[in-house]
């Protein structure tokens, strides 16, 4: 095996460039990895902890482009390198085609946009504190997407922003929609009367795609980062944004989406919501609380539900399933084929992933987060830091899922799974067709390796969205993939597969 | 706790700090953008970015 390590001197990319570069360029045979990283310190100590550091990559400075590829021979990592480079020429070229000037400081875009009131931050974590803060000075709201912030880093910036009356949404905020617009991966909804805060990016997407599906529009939805009801930060974003939502005249229902807050801030919480007069409707993923300040909801589903039928004022009605009977027909079909067997979910939605998990479990048990025992039911997040070391997130590169599912194929791990249950979101930012990555993935265990569980997967999206929701749905089904446009629906209909005793339960009782 | 003046009545009008498909989304829906040729400041040198900020502080 041949390694080689080119450094590109003063050449600034920003990471998911580099890992879109690197994912395609890896889809070769004879390549067995390719790394593309700024030299930052970070950089460096991941390339030793995956074992790919060399002697030379440690010269790259912060403001160099590191190339690392792992190859069969030392030709075709040289072929490799070089067609590396060739694609990031491509690139820059073809940003300069665009004619619109690129402003090198934050004083300097300001002059261009004077009325500026939000700046949207996805820069690696070790700067956009800093960079976050000075966007904060100048009077901008924040929507932070970087990672890797360290939480006092975090309260000092909410802190901030929240004393200038600003937002600081995140950091490791993936989606919001301020005043009808849609920051991140957002999916493309209408403005409606329900006003969304969110701990969580595809929480929120699966509430505001559920409230579209049910003719409901969204105000805002405020994210406010997965850390801010931990008991260190305490909420000091969601109270801001419920105190906004409370005041807003577009917003009816609110709908408060976390997993379970710290004890000390569901009692700061209730405190605050309980003088309020707009109703908030909580979905704390397992969490139940006592009392009856808010208005609880098991799942993403179930929030937007009860959402649309506070505004409209119709009376919520508990369901497992929206079209029972489908369902009936489809487990007709498939009879008893899945049952007693494993059960594997393979996710790139984190909220969603532990969804599944949480009701997958109410009936089968032990449900793992990861692959590793092959004898148990699992739920795996793929878009979690231990599988995007050095790529980009699965809902921009599904073939992560691919790679997944066929090395699950080779190592054997299919040999007792009867299910296995993924999810597709769709919207700004996300892949433009999942549905073409899934279904040639499924053909690849059908035909080569004679495999065939049954296949569940939730579309999580809109009629407005980019990808073609409809065309997206159709190509499923056509591949024989059974779709549920709701994340629990799918995680039931599941569990039923392999537990055919939860049929009775589910198939005649509310959940 | 009346907020007194809510981020939420502003026209969302963005500068955008990386990703550039996040500027593509919002000029697509027609929303001002403008995409910053953003690098790390100090040539990515941690310790010397906090020299500057206190300086600059100090200022």
């Amino acid at each position: 095996m041949a390694r080689s390590t080119h450094i590109l001197k003063s050449s600034y990319y920003d990471s998911v460039v580099l890992m879109r570069v690197a994912s395609q360029l890896k889809r070769q045979d004879d390549v067995t990895e390719v790394a593309m990283f700024m030299g930052t310190e970070g950089n460096h100590a991941l390339l030793a902890q995956v074992d790919l550091a060399t002697v030379k990559s440690k010269d790259a400075g912060p403001q160099d482009l590191l190339i690392i590829v792992v190859a069969e021979t030392e030709a075709c990592a040289e072929r490799t390198t070089q067609e590396a480079l060739r694609m990031l020429t491509e690139r820059v070229s073809g940003q300069d085609s665009e004619l619109d000037y690129r402003p090198r400081t934050l004083d300097t875009a300001l002059g261009f946009l004077p009325d500026a009131t939000l700046a949207t931050l996805s820069i690696p974590g070790e700067f956009a504190a800093r960079e976050g803060s000075r966007c904060i000075d100048r009077g901008l709201n924040v929507f932070l997407f970087s990672d890797n912030v360290e939480i006092e880093a975090e309260i000092s910036l909410k802190n901030k922003a929240r004393k200038k009356n600003l937002l600081c949404m995140g950091p490791d905020c993936g989606t919001a929609y301020i005043n009808g617009v849609g920051l991140g991966f957002a999916n493309v909804i209408k403005s409606g009367r329900v006003g969304c805060i969110a701990a969580s990016g595809t929480g929120l997407q699966a509430v505001v795609c559920e409230l579209d599906r049910l003719g409901e529009g969204v105000s805002h939805g405020i994210g406010v980062g997965g850390r801010d009801l931990s008991r260190e930060v305490n909420g000091i974003m969601t109270r801001y944004a419920l105190e906004l939502l409370e005041q807003d005249p577009a917003t009816e229902v609110i709908v408060l989406l976390s997993k379970p807050p710290h004890a000390d801030v569901i009692a700061m919480l209730e405190s605050l919501c309980s003088v309020m007069s707009t109703p908030v409707v909580t979905c704390f993923q397992g969490a139940r609380l006592e009392g009856d300040t808010f208005v609880q909801a098991s799942t993403l589903d179930e929030a937007a539900a009860m959402a649309a039928c506070l505004v409209n004022g119709s009376d919520y009605v508990a369901h497992s399933f929206t079209e029972p009977q489908r369902v009936s027909a489809l487990l007709d079909r498939v009879g008893n084929k899945a049952a007693g067997k494993r059960v594997v979910g393979l996710f790139t939605g984190g909220t969603l992933a532990k969804e599944a998990q949480l009701l997958l479990s109410k009936d089968l048990g032990f449900v793992a987060k990861s692959l590793e025992e092959e004898s148990t039911h699992s739920v795996v997040d793929l878009g979690d830091d231990q599988y995007t070391i050095g790529r980009p997130h699965p809902m921009i590169a599904p073939e992560a899922r691919t790679e997944k599912l066929i090395e699950l194929a080779q190592n054997g791990g299919f040999a007792s799974c009867g299910v296995v249950l993924v999810d597709l979101v769709l919207g700004n930012g996300s892949h433009l067709d999942p549905a073409g990555e899934l279904i040639e993935s499924i053909k690849i265990l059908r035909n080569s390796y004679k495999l065939s569980p049954e296949i569940v997967a939730v579309v999580i999206g809109t009629e407005m969205d980019p990808q073609d929701v409809r065309g997206q749905i159709r190509g499923l089904e056509s591949s024989d993939i059974t779709v549920f446009r709701s994340n629990s629906e799918a995680a039931r209909y599941a569990a039923m597969l392999a537990l055919p005793e939860a049929r009775t339960h589910y198939m005649t009782e509310a959940p | 706790m009346k907020v007194d003046q809510s981020p939420l009545d502003k026209p969302i009008r963005v500068i955008n700090i990386g990703l550039e498909s996040f500027a593509e989304d919002l000029r697509n829906a027609d929303i001002p953008v403008i995409q910053m040729d953003w690098r790390p400041p100090a040539g990515g040198d941690l310790k010397l970015i906090a020299l500057l900020d206190r300086l600059a502080k100090e200022a």
